[in-house]
């Protein structure tokens, strides 16, 4: 039995308040009640009596009179199961592909709770995507959150694509887990067809919240996304690849309700809380010692106006570990994946490489080609200035280093999958133009060993 | 007992009781009937508003609110070394045995183990007069660190009790104490409020600094004991990797290493890296002189602002044992933005980019914890803090980076252009600085080698020289320069990848000696030197390159694999000789 509240005292944006509740928690749960249907909500505030309320498909249509609420008693909650492969939600976890309501095995809170650091098992394992310059430069690891820095009109989509179907994740147990914000209906009708393409639409679960969905239920939206994850990952054992677009519209719905809500702003107008709500999700990524799944995370974000120091891509960067950055000049110039290889960086490749793991050379190898490429910019803003005849000799050979390096190690087909052999080979090859004597980076050893042939 | 206080609103981490409530500031209060802990943060007639440090989903108006008659405090006892907390001192691996991998809310567990048993042996005798500062008892915490328990600053007397030497859980009664105000008996355990800063005898100047095995920090902007450095930087600048170095390496006999709304695989990262590395001054497990603070950017916010006082506190505490201790908070951007989210939800007036107006004093104060100290027991020991920020934006104007300036005295600005070239640590010597500089030279000349401080300000100008050029070249290219010019680029070169830049994974150049360091600077500086001689008899630039003198001192750091004077002077000596042979070349050809 649940009593049902009748009335609102205010309509403020995607926010209700209603006076008179008692026994409501914090986080909790609410139905509300307009004409014959159903909506959901979030207890967002409580002051005494007085409640504020979250309302996920929007207010349109509530009026002051024409609603009831209804206490759930329990916080946000969502139903999972191992039938949620192959299946599509929406942004609150409902089914929307017509088949019906899944088998749910389990229902855990969306807000989920934070991973304990001493039972966290530090990621080792590589995830070859057989994208040079990510194999290469900025190693993937299982375990990792690796965001891709995009901007409008770039291809971080395919790339997105291009990852999740040549992954190499040595387990055989996959899967992957999209959850679509703000995005265009094209965009996520692109990765459907994608996925149905290579053939994992059957190992994927969805979560839907398009441009045209309501903008509270792109908050929840990552959440259900998240929780799933660590339910394939860490209750049924699989290693879960989690696909989040598009961070920023995300950031702009937090932005909206904290907005309606009064709330201070920090920079940009976003909420001064952007880091730690941003942190919730990103941190749900990792192993756990003495489970065999993992959660790996590549958010996709777009820089408003390609700018990398705006809040979103600003403290997005400050949490994950690394991030890849496309760079509009090179996608102009052609190259596909258009990835700005010394912005790029991933934290964890240290680890995750090397003999052990990869090949011996790899440290060496990606350190020496992040530090000509570096050089090579250099010579080529100096060239801007003096014309490339004016250069010394030694600039010439990183201009036409830096050329080669775009041209054949970081462009490559779409379809295209090297493996880590060939990506590292690759590299010796182009590095081979240059030298010996300006391969400061690289031990002798290894140079005897790797730079003759 | 006052009448039963109840919850009345609910935001976020903040909750708010109704009326007068009988509690005072900064009290320690359980709320609700999960018991979650919080602390009173502002108390007016109409209401008491508390800051939660557990996740309040799910707490509903009416639950009952208890305090506790104590402010926020942090247990101090043997134990605490190699453990883990979460912001508020509780340890994360009990918490994992309590409620798995995930942290749940509502778990009440004492900092320390208080079933261990320690073998403690009791320093003072029944008639004995003790006071503030007095060590009664000692144990050894770890084969290295003896462990002193102290007399509180509030008790003075004479002993009428003591234990017998031999095991004791920290619990256990050690010694009675008759004071004026009746008897205390005391045990091994110490409660602090986390906001006070334990009392010390007197502040004293420092002299001597903290040796990083750092090249950049050591030689070129060296922090003092007792110092307070920040270390502002972009994310991929490589704050973290530099705080873990200074963790790994820096001579103090203690650290403590404070996550603050940080990566979790960071910190998991400390913990099994440390667990395996050795401690070269002790030869034991370097987990054994760390304390770690955790608290994720994940875990409840009000904890991550109350972590770095836990911390500063657990250093305090161990300074007044006589130890030099290292705090590396990482990162203070993320204890100034939970500051900002608590004041946001109380609608207080927000100063800059929404920062409440008490920024710069709570940095202040927190900094101000660090100094080299003369104990109440009269021994001279430090606190040492190290803060990273985190620029929003890589923008060194925003007002955490600008207020912390004003209270630290060592700045290493980490910068992002030499981050994307690979240029670690990412240290900029031009916009970095350090005011203990001076102060530390006569211990650098005393200590190390007399020309240290010369050779080091040598270093610097030619730095600062290479960059004034390079303002030229950029606009028209090296080759206009004159041929001393071209020497003092080819040189600067040679500090910046042989010196400056140091790899942190190659276990010969992860920690260098500040012997090796002279060293090697002295081998830069007297090449330099002999080759500017070549430079005024005409001998181009680039026929001395062509005798490889420059990438043999480049690769130094390497070649030199030890602070042994004699093969530094081998190397030197070879340098000069193929520039001797040079030069008798070109005198030759002239004639």
């Amino acid at each position: 039995m649940s009593i049902e509240f009748v009335g609102l005292r205010e309509i403020n944006g995607p926010l209700i308040v209603l006076d008179g509740v008692r026994g409501a928690g914090y986080g909790e749960l609410v139905k509300i009640k307009v004409g014959g249907s159903e909506r959901l909500g979030k207890i967002i505030t409580i002051d005494g009596e007085r409640v504020v309320v979250q309302v996920f498909e929007g207010t349109a249509g509530i009026s002051l009179e024409n609603t009831g609420t209804v206490l759930t008693g329990s916080p946000m909650e969502i139903s999972l199961g191992k039938s949620m492969l192959g299946r599509v939600f929406d942004g609150v976890g409902r089914p929307i592909d017509g088949y019906g309501e899944i088998y749910p095995e389990k229902k855990l809170d969306i807000d989920g709770l934070a991973i304990n650091p001493v039972a966290r098992d530090y990621p080792h394992d590589y995830i070859g995507t057989g994208i040079s310059s990510i194999d290469g430069l900025a190693t993937l690891i299982k375990g990792q959150k690796l965001p891709i820095f995009s901007g409008a009109g770039m291809p971080h989509n395919e790339l997105a694509v291009q990852i999740a179907r040549q992954a190499n994740i040595t387990n055989g147990d996959y899967c992957i887990v999209f959850a679509a914000m703000g995005v265009k209906n094209d965009v996520a009708d692109y990765f459907r067809r994608s996925f149905e393409e290579t053939g994992a639409l059957s190992r994927t679960v969805m979560f839907l919240n398009l441009a045209s969905d309501p903008i509270t239920e792109r908050i929840t939206t990552p959440r259900c996304a998240l929780t799933t994850a660590e339910f394939l990952a860490f209750e049924k054992g699989m290693d879960v690849l989690v696909i989040m677009t598009d961070m920023t519209a995300y950031a702009e719905a937090l932005r909206e309700v904290s907005s309606a809500m009064g709330e201070i702003p920090g920079r940009k107008g976003y909420p001064g809380y952007l880091y730690s709500d941003l942190a919730s999700l990103y941190e749900r990524a990792g192993k756990i010692k003495g489970m065999p799944g993992s959660v790996t995370q590549i958010p996709i974000l777009t820089m408003p106006n390609d700018d990398i120091t705006h809040p979103v891509p600003d403290l997005t960067g400050y949490i994950t570990e690394g991030q890849i950055v496309l760079d509009r000049s090179l996608h102009g110039a052609g190259v596909y994946p258009p990835v700005s290889v010394l912005m790029s960086l991933s934290r964890l490749m240290k680890d995750g490489i090397g003999e052990e793991y990869t090949r011996d050379d790899h440290k060496a190898l990606s350190n020496q080609l992040y530090a000509s490429y570096a050089k090579a910019q250099e010579a080529r803003s100096l060239a801007s200035v003096v014309g490339e005849e004016d250069l010394s000799d030694e600039d010439k050979q990183y201009l036409s280093f830096a050329k080669l390096f775009e041209k054949r190690f970081i462009a490559q087909q779409r379809a295209e999958s090297r493996s880590m052999d060939e990506t590292l080979d690759l590299g010796w090859e182009i590095l081979r133009t240059l030298p010996r004597n300006l391969l400061d980076r690289i031990d002798d050893e290894t140079l005897d060993k790797y730079y003759k042939e | 007992m006052t009448e039963e206080m109840k919850i009345q609103g609910i935001n976020g981490p903040v909750v708010t009781l109704p009326g007068k409530t009988g509690l005072s500031m900064s009290e320690t209060v359980y709320v609700g009937h999960k018991r979650l802990i919080g602390e009173v943060i502002a108390i007016t007639d109409e209401k008491t508003t508390v800051q939660v440090y557990e996740s309040t989903t799910m707490l509903k108006p009416g639950e009952p609110v208890f305090g506790t008659g104590y402010p926020m405090r942090c247990m101090l006892a043997p134990g605490l070394l190699s453990g883990i907390y979460d912001g508020i001192g509780r340890p994360l691996d009990k918490i994992e045995e309590q409620s798995g991998a995930f942290i749940g809310s509502g778990a009440d567990i004492p900092t320390v183990d208080c079933e261990k048993k320690w073998n403690i042996t009791v320093k003072v005798k029944v008639g004995d007069a003790v006071k503030a500062g007095t060590v009664y008892a000692v144990c050894p915490e770890t084969q290295s660190i003896e462990h002193r328990m102290i007399v509180p600053v509030s008790v003075s007397g004479t002993v009428v009790r003591v234990a017998d030497d031999g095991e004791h859980t920290v619990l256990d009664e050690l010694i009675a104490v008759k004071t004026e105000k009746g008897e205390v008996s005391l045990n091994s355990v110490t409660y602090q409020p986390i906001r006070e800063p334990r009392a010390v005898s007197e502040r004293m100047l420092s002299n001597e600094p903290l040796i990083t095995g750092q090249r950049i920090i050591d030689t070129m902007f060296p922090i003092a004991k007792g110092g307070a450095a920040a270390i502002p930087g972009g994310f991929g600048t490589g704050k973290t990797m530099l705080q873990h170095q200074f963790a790994k390496w820096s001579d103090a006999d203690i650290i403590v290493y404070i996550g603050c709304g940080e990566r979790g695989n960071e910190m998991t990262q400390v913990l099994t890296e440390f667990s395996e590395l050795i401690d070269p001054k002790t030869g034991r497990s370097m987990l054994e002189r760390t304390v770690l603070i955790a608290n994720t950017s994940n875990m409840p916010v009000a904890a991550r602002e109350a972590s770095i006082y836990t911390g500063v506190t657990i250093a305090e505490y161990y300074r007044d044992m006589g130890y030099d201790v290292a705090v590396m908070a990482d990162s203070t951007s993320r204890w100034a933005e939970a500051l900002r989210e608590i004041s946001g939800r109380l609608e207080e007036m927000p100063a800059e980019e929404g920062f409440p107006a008490y920024l710069p004093s709570r940095l202040s104060a927190f900094y101000e914890r660090a100094g080299y100290i003369r104990t109440l027991s009269g021994d001279m020991a430090s606190v040492t803090i190290i803060g990273a920020v985190s620029p929003q934006g890589n923008d060194f104007s925003e007002p955490v980076t600008q207020n912390t300036k004003r209270f630290i005295r060592c700045f290493w600005a980490l910068d992002k252009s030499l981050a994307y070239a690979r240029h670690y640590p990412s240290v900029n010597w031009i916009n970095s600085y350090s005011e203990y500089q001076n102060d530390l030279f006569y211990w650098f000349d005393n200590n190390v080698a007399p020309d240290f401080s010369a050779l080091r300000i040598r270093l610097g100008a030619i730095l600062q020289e290479e960059d004034r050029l390079m303002e030229i070249v950029k606009l028209i290219g090296g080759d206009l320069l004159a041929n001393d010019q071209k020497l003092t680029l080819e040189i600067a070169k040679c500090i910046r990848v042989g010196f400056l830049q140091q790899n942190a994974f190659v276990p010969a150049d992860a920690y260098v000696t500040i012997k090796k360091q002279y060293l090697m600077m002295k081998a830069i500086i007297g090449t330099y030197d002999r080759a500017a001689g070549l430079t005024k008899e005409q001998i181009p630039v680039s026929v001395i390159a062509k005798t490889g003198v420059f990438e043999r001192l480049t690769k130094l750091k390497f070649e030199l694999t030890s602070d042994d004077e004699a093969q530094a002077n081998k190397i030197t000596d070879e340098i000069s000789g193929a520039l001797d042979a040079l030069e008798a070349s070109y005198s030759g050809e002239d004639k």
